[in-house]
């Protein structure tokens, strides 16, 4: 008792189904010491702020592989907004370009990773993310 | 802050009732103030344990059981709070909780709150936590608990001292007639749930389970719990409505036959009250959880009294076998 465990919500929103990614992310996560909450594919942003709110994550990893993570993400920011869930940090993962990175972070993203991004990075990043904003 | 934390789980605000549970399962000052202010509250949930080997389809149960009480085809939808366990690792302490990718239908639907729980090294299929998480629940309202447990095999008969009802999920394939004459997982069930009952070998399996039931029901369940014996006995002889648990096939993938289930969890509900067992069961449980906090709490009060140099040299002489666990308490305490 008494220990405070990081908890994510891994989802897949949108329509692709190749949650490869995701699950590889999932893994280490986990061996990382972390509680995943793997929500599984085609996911709506409203069915991830839902789920982010009842499991009450620190981080969400969103994985999009589709191209449409320029209407998924903004959208998901938006709802966790409306659900007060601000301090939520979120990662993306999967396919996106280089020029949309900047919007993203802009948007309140906190990491972007591409194909062949080292878990142990990403493990860090999160870390560090929630260690600043303690 | 606590105060204003348990105002507003009680008129039913979900994000505060989502920080609760987390300030609950990590055992924080604010949870445990939390738990104490909310304790009247509570008691008037129907709890439903869901247990049963890893694979058996126990997510994919829950998820249509759910579904059935949120639209009922007589009466009003109840209110659905699902705590799905899963194992934490061992060695790194992390965990993977994928009981939600069967319970999508869920979603969207403000009746329904799921909450996953690692398992956080407890055994047994639940967590250190998970009745006092379903104890917040209770007192937010929701009429419907349910508790699913790790799912990982024999001993997993917790869930029988928390829940009022338990479901034990079995599905064809797992076992012959001896799994089913061994002690354990399937004396604890009030309904047995054939699952996957479109498989092949649906009939043996529920000959064995029949077969089973056959032989005995015991008149006193005992649990151990903590240690201790539990003894929830089974109502007076002379008014004796001995409940036999039913063995329900389901077809959990598709919602077949889950509203017989239902049914079945409704009657049991009802022998429960009208035998005196709901009261019984609740007494029994409380009296083990008090017991419980009473002899962690005591041991830690004894613990402090004495001196770390004491204690050790003590322990060293364990250690060295020049003194036994026996003549160390009498020692201690003497």
């Amino acid at each position: 008792m008494g220990e405070r465990k990081i908890r994510v919500l891994v989802a897949k929103p949108g329509l692709d189904g190749h949650d490869r990614g995701a699950k590889v992310v999932a893994r280490a996560l986990r061996d990382a010491g972390m509680e995943v909450i793997y929500t599984g594919l085609r996911q709506t942003p409203e069915m991830i702020a839902e789920a982010a709110l009842q499991e009450d994550v620190d981080v969400v990893g969103l994985s999009i592989l589709s191209g449409a993570h320029m209407a998924l993400i903004p959208r998901v920011l938006e709802l966790l907004k409306a659900n007060r869930q601000e301090h939520v940090k979120i990662f993306v993962g999967g396919i996106i370009p280089d020029e949309d990175a900047p919007r993203l972070k802009e948007l309140g993203v906190t990491g972007i990773y591409g194909p062949g991004a080292p878990t142990g990075k990403i493990i860090n990043e999160i870390r560090a993310s929630l260690e600043s904003s303690k | 802050m606590s105060k204003s934390l348990t105002k507003s789980i009680l008129s039913g605000d979900r994000r505060s009732l989502a920080h609760l549970l987390t300030q609950v399962e990590n055992g924080s000052p604010e949870g445990l103030a939390a738990l104490d202010e909310i304790f009247p509250f509570t008691g008037k949930a129907h709890l439903i344990g869901v247990t049963g080997a890893p694979g058996t389809g126990k997510s994919s149960l829950v998820n249509q059981i759910a579904l059935q009480y949120r639209r009922p085809t007589i009466g009003i939808p109840k209110r659905v709070a699902i705590v799905a366990v899963d194992p934490s690792s061992p060695f790194t302490g992390g965990a993977v909780l994928g009981d939600r990718v069967r319970m999508r239908d869920l979603a969207g639907d403000p009746g329904v709150f799921i909450r996953s729980m690692a398992s956080r090294g407890s055994l047994g299929g639940l967590a250190q936590a998970t009745a006092a998480m379903v104890q917040v629940f209770d007192a937010a309202g929701y009429d419907v608990i349910m508790i699913e447990t790790v799912g990982a095999g024999q001993t997993e008969v917790d869930i029988a001292r928390l829940a009022h009802t338990t479901l034990v999920v079995e599905a064809p394939g797992l076992g012959d007639e001896i799994q089913a004459i061994k002690a354990g997982i399937l004396e604890i069930a009030d309904i047995i749930v054939v699952n996957k009952a479109d498989l092949p070998g649906v009939e043996n399996t529920e000959r064995a389970l029949k077969g089973m039931l056959d032989l005995a029901h015991p008149l006193e369940k005992v649990f151990r719990h903590h240690g201790q014996a539990m003894a929830i006995p089974a109502g007076e002889p002379e008014n004796a409505s001995l409940w036999v648990p039913p063995i329900l096939l389901t077809i959990a993938a598709d919602g077949t036959d889950v509203g017989e289930l239902i049914k079945a969890i409704e009657q049991h509900a009802q022998h429960l009250h009208q035998s005196g067992d709901w009261d019984r069961r609740a007494r029994a449980r409380l009296v083990s959880e008090f017991e419980a906090l009473l002899t962690e709490t005591l041991v830690a009060q004894f613990r402090s009294s004495i001196p770390d140099v004491r204690y050790n040299e003590v322990v060293d002489r364990l250690a060295q076998h020049t003194l036994s666990p026996w003549e160390a308490v009498k020692m201690l305490l003497g």
